[in-house]
């Protein structure tokens, strides 16, 4: 009876459709994955907790600057450039002068205070009428004050101020508030720090979800001897541990949007008493959507870099003896 | 099905498991390998299903010369051949069912079609009522009735197994040895290592008999001695 049926089913072996496969083996080696993970709970959860932690430090920190640049912004009315131009400018050329430089990128806009205007300003403001009629000519030269649009860099300020100060037409250039630009210098420095943080980190998360997968592997070295034994490829094993890096990488990710939320939240409330003694209403700016899904995604992108890498290399090592 | 021709295989320390070895295994044929441990029975299955190289000789298998089988395609190579082994080789993390499924899943064989072949495998072994079971619970027989089922599943031309009943006692023996027979009786080439002679001798198939990697002149010999 048995030999009957042994015959008939001689056909050879047919798979299905490429791609159907391709997508029915990942999805039973994902699901397979994380039911490994949750096997073992606690050393799950602690290896996402010290993904979550480690992503979350430097997204927490970039959404501290985040805020203080937003308040900083308000200072910028602050950095506007005064072009004092040469006293043998006519009024038609500070005029036309003008509305070149407005329209450069970096430039919002161009005020145009004519030495005539200025003078007036002044005789008003200082009381010094009279002495002043006795000049035979006006001492003030036409001045622009020009405004910095607002995506400016420190860097590009400076570049600013040094090609306003070059132009023929231009004495002096006059920035009263240069402490705001090393402000934003600081932050600058700060940014770069972060950058450089997080890639440090990043490269401690490949590390660390490199060496769990190791030990995985070498947990299930028999497993894998013996299905290569019977034919499997080194994708087909290795495909589990990718998956295992995979989960690992997204609940990390969503462990540190978890974590930067919640601090978000415990700020929240000594943020409004604060900001209610300056009698403004700042809030904190939390994580933009683009943001969140950035992290997860590194987080994601690490999690596979760590287990690729370990599983390329020992996948090729561990052949059936 | 399997021709062997002048086969060295020389581990590095110097000892030589197989030396000038010829030999040739029609297509139909079950053979068994026969000698002491150490006679190199168990190298010329690992040559055949890879896992080893040989020094010099060709090693031809279904017509596919194995020295150019190139190292990524050793696991294609491998699918084409059941294998079994004196230890198993059972993954104890899964049931029965999953165990004999995988060369299947391995080959990418749809759920459907997949379910069908593995009842029909464990059905030949006359392990289909224990298909849910996890393999350390089965008896040392049933674990090598699953091995076999793992082997056959996806219908191989040629299966080999080397000493498959070398931890059976003799009725469990005949019974694997029967259901090789089976096998054999629908076209499927089988080259089985063993030293039970006494066995050998009740199922009547060809010896090939080696000795310190050679064959050994006069298998007759042999069984005096013993």
């Amino acid at each position: 009876m048995a030999v009957t049926r042994h015959a008939d089913a001689v056909a050879p072996v047919r798979s299905s459709g490429p791609v159907s496969t391709w997508f029915a083996r990942h999805a039973s080696s994902a699901v397979g994955a994380l039911g490994r993970l949750a096997r073992h709970p606690f050393s799950s959860a602690m290896i996402i907790l010290v993904i979550g932690v480690t992503l979350a430090l430097p997204a927490a920190i970039n959404v501290i600057v985040k805020n203080v640049q937003a308040i900083s912004g308000g200072w910028d009315n602050a950095l506007d450039f005064s072009v004092f131009l040469q006293q043998d400018t006519s009024e038609d050329e500070a005029a036309a002068l003008a509305s070149l430089i407005e329209q450069r990128a970096d430039v919002e806009s161009v005020e145009f205070i004519s030495a005539a205007t200025a003078l007036a300003e002044f005789r008003e403001q200082s009381g010094f009428g009279a002495a002043l009629d006795q000049l035979p000519d006006n001492p003030l030269p036409h001045t622009l004050v020009v405004r910095p649009s607002a995506g400016n860099t420190s860097a590009s300020m400076v570049l600013l101020q040094e090609e306003l100060a070059n132009l023929p037409e231009a004495e002096y250039v006059q920035v009263d508030t240069e402490w705001v630009q090393r402000f934003h210098a600081i932050l600058d420095i700060v940014r770069q720090a972060i950058a450089i943080g997080a890639a440090l980190l990043g490269i401690a998360i490949v590390v660390i979800i490199g060496n769990t997968i190791r030990l995985d592997i070498e947990n299930r070295r028999d497993e894998i001897e013996v299905t290569k034994l019977i034919g499997a490829s080194n994708a087909f094993v290795r495909r589990p541990f990718l998956w295992t890096g995979f989960w690992y990488g997204l609940f990390g990710g969503l462990m540190a949007l978890a974590l930067v939320w919640y601090g978000l939240y415990l700020l929240e409330a000594p943020v409004s008493r604060l900001a209610g003694l300056y009698q403004s209403n700042i809030a904190i700016a939390s994580m933009s959507v683009a943001e969140a899904a950035g992290i997860v995604g590194i987080g994601v992108f690490l999690g596979l870099a760590g287990s690729w890498f370990t599983a390329a290399r020992h996948m090729r090592r561990i052949e059936p003896r | 099905m399997i021709q062997l021709e002048n086969v060295s295989k020389r581990f590095p320390g110097g000892q030589e498991a197989l030396s000038d070895l010829s030999l040739t295994v029609d297509k139909g044929e079950m053979v068994f390998v026969t000698g002491h441990s150490g006679a190199g029975k168990s190298t010329l299955l690992r040559l055949i299903a890879l896992i080893e190289r040989p020094t010099s000789g060709q090693v031809i298998v279904d017509g596919q010369n194995t020295r150019r089988v190139r190292r990524r395609k050793i696991p294609k190579y491998r699918r084409e051949i059941g294998m079994v082994f004196q230890d198993h080789k059972l993954l104890y993390d899964r049931p029965v069912f999953d165990n004999v499924a995988l060369p299947l899943v391995i080959a990418g064989v749809g759920h459907r079609d997949a379910g069908r072949r593995v009842r029909a495998a464990l059905d030949q072994v006359g392990l289909l009522h224990k298909e849910r079971r996890q393999p350390e619970t089965l008896s040392a027989g049933e674990q090598q009735r699953v091995g076999i089922a793992r082997a056959i599943v996806t219908r191989p031309k040629l299966l080999i197994a080397d000493e498959p009943t070398g931890n059976l006692d003799p009725d469990l023996s005949l019974e694997v040895m029967r259901i090789f027979r089976r096998f054999n009786e629908v076209g499927v080439t089988l080259l089985v290592a063993s030293h039970d002679i006494a066995l050998i001798d009740k199922l009547g198939c060809r010896r090939i008999a080696l000795e310190d990697g050679r064959l050994q002149a006069s298998p007759r010999e042999e069984e005096e001695w013993l």
